[in-house]
């Protein structure tokens, strides 16, 4: 028997493999092809006060080994989620995270208010670096004091454990992941998506309403583990690390670079299984080498230099 | 009908011009029973440049022989990649996807139209019409007389009508300008194609309060419902091309 569980303070995972927002609905869009309760736990979709539309369509590029996406936030805001999400899926038996988001400091610790009050959900994930809307987003993720300042604000009124997203369109993440750290986050996940651009040639204008989007996919895949390396060297809250992650080596990668857990993205997209799938893989992998506990492989490299 | 993830074999590749294709798959365990308008998302291997998979229409299936088709037009790499698959080959599927074309009554007089690629879907819905004693009149729309592509199938499903665009079978023109709109009277009218000609299509039955449906063929990532790439905008807000559709009654488009 291997131990896969780990935790953030006193909020148990069962195994390291999380699935990341925006990629996995609210789980239940994925119940005809996995048990969702196998999992560490689930994101689920960006969540706002008020129920936004999202950008226009076209919102989705298909770019080597990855995509771009402006989604933009799309969800039926904090009520819709309280009223018919929540209780839909608060039976699974995973950990349920929020994943919140703002164009103001006010949304963002009124969101944490109300997640204080389901008993199901044991953390929010505090998405400060969503490429894609106009105001809030990704500025709260790219300037230091802004991630300073809205970190303080949530915790000050936040009771579940506290998930800070990282964006990696920043010069050096650490300083974020520190400045978080700092603040009182509980854990730290990165990376969101890589800001790019894709132009349709035929058409001769942008493949994107919105012009720019987050990358995402195995394209990310070296940048988003040099990160999380970076991070997980630099803090000592847990690190969760994702970003073109699509099979377990892929997992096993981030983990050994200093990841706690991981979280399944866009691979979800292409094989509903994924994140069941990599699952297994890493629990084969610390049986093959003869490990009897996955914190024995977390930050290895890190011991060996 | 739960949402499977499998590998089906090819049976066949027949390559019917320069664009279009038709791949005959079956499975080792059953097929599902699919509802007309549905698709498959079809994975696409060995290749950076497709990364996703592709959204594929139900074309045709059978279920004596446990099979089914999928009619594909080269668009890009990897429509492509799936015209070189041989007898033999596997393919990963993701299936059956999406709502279906509401079923008409017996005694309604339908007409299905399509142009280019969009046919797909309209041979299993008409089919499915048939068994259900409705014999449809089909519209396709074709750019000369050597780009028409099931024309027999089609014809064993209702009457079948042709344009083309420089008149070498059938009425000249595109479908839009048909005379079957100027001479029959239609109470239903199902619709698959180029979005400007499905656009026409829903405002000639829209003038004349025809109920009218059209298969849309938006980009998408997951075709399940979770990545909100394939938004379509309605009167309900936006709504995703792969589970609240493809299948759409015009009414509710903001076209």
């Amino acid at each position: 028997m291997v131990n896969l569980g780990f935790s953030i303070g006193d909020m148990y995972f069962k195994n390291p493999v999380l699935t990341a927002s925006g990629t996995f609905g609210y789980g239940s869009e994925f119940d005809d092809f996995l048990d969702v309760s196998r999992l560490g736990g689930i994101v689920v979709k960006g969540t706002t006060i008020e129920p936004r539309e999202g950008n226009l369509y076209p919102r989705m590029a298909e770019t080597p080994s990855g995509m771009l996406n402006a989604v933009g936030l799309q969800n039926k805001g904090i009520d819709y989620f309280e009223k018919y999400i929540y209780p839909r899926i608060n039976t699974y038996d995973t950990n349920i995270i929020v994943n919140i988001n703002g164009s103001y400091i006010e949304d963002y610790v009124a969101l944490a208010e109300r997640i204080n009050k389901l008993d199901k959900i044991p953390a929010i994930e505090l998405n400060i670096s969503c490429p894609n809307v106009k105001m809030g987003g990704m500025a709260f993720g790219t300037n230091l004091n802004s991630a300073r300042e809205v970190t303080r604000e949530v915790r000050r009124v936040c009771s579940k454990k506290l998930i800070v997203k990282l964006s990696p369109n920043v010069t050096n993440i650490v300083d974020f992941a520190r400045i978080v750290e700092e603040e009182g986050a509980d854990s730290v996940s990165l990376i969101n998506t890589l800001l790019g651009m894709a132009i349709d040639v035929n058409k001769m204008r942008p493949s994107l309403s919105t012009i720019t989007g987050g990358l995402s996919g195995p394209a990310i895949k070296p940048v988003a583990l040099r990160m999380v390396w970076q991070v997980a060297n630099a803090v000592k809250i847990p690190v969760i690390g994702m970003g073109g992650i699509m099979t377990a080596s892929d997992a096993i990668e981030f983990i050994l670079a200093g990841a706690a857990a991981v979280q399944v993205g866009t691979a979800s997209f292409i094989d509903p299984v994924a994140s069941v799938r990599i699952l297994e893989g890493i629990e084969d992998f610390l049986i093959k080498r003869g490990f009897s506990d996955i914190r024995e492989i977390v930050g290895f490299i890190n011991r060996q230099t | 009908m739960a949402k499977r993830i499998e590998d089906l074999k090819i049976i066949g590749n027949k390559r019917l011009n320069d664009d279009f294709f038709i791949l005959e798959l079956n499975g080792d365990t059953k097929i599902p029973e699919f509802k007309p308008g549905q698709f498959a998302q079809v994975r696409i291997d060995g290749s950076t440049e497709t990364f996703l998979r592709r959204p594929i229409s139900i074309h045709d299936v059978d279920y004596e022989k446990n099979t089914f088709k999928l009619l594909i037009q080269i668009a890009g790499p990897g429509t492509k990649k799936l015209s070189q698959l041989k007898e033999g080959d596997i393919l990963n599927l993701i299936y059956p996807l999406g709502n279906s074309f509401s079923l008409s009554a017996k005694n309604e007089k339908v007409l299905l139209v399509g142009g280019g690629c969009g046919i797909a879907p309209l041979l299993f819905l008409g089919r499915y019409l048939k068994s259900s004693g409705c014999i449809p009149d089909i519209l396709l729309g074709f750019r000369n007389s050597s780009r028409i592509i099931e024309f027999e199938e089609y014809q064993e499903i209702g009457n079948v009508f042709v344009t083309t665009e420089d008149g070498s079978m059938g009425e000249k023109g595109y479908v839009t300008r048909h005379s079957v709109f100027s001479t029959q009277v239609y109470n239903r009218i199902y619709c698959c194609g180029p979005d400007t000609m499905m656009k026409a299509i829903a405002s000639y039955s829209r003038e004349r309060n025809i109920i009218c449906e059209v298969s849309l063929e938006n980009l998408m990532a997951c075709g399940i419902g979770a990545c909100l790439c394939c938004i379509v905008d309605t009167v309900k807000g936006n709504l995703c091309t792969c589970i609240d559709g493809p299948i759409f009654n015009v009414n509710d488009l903001k076209w």
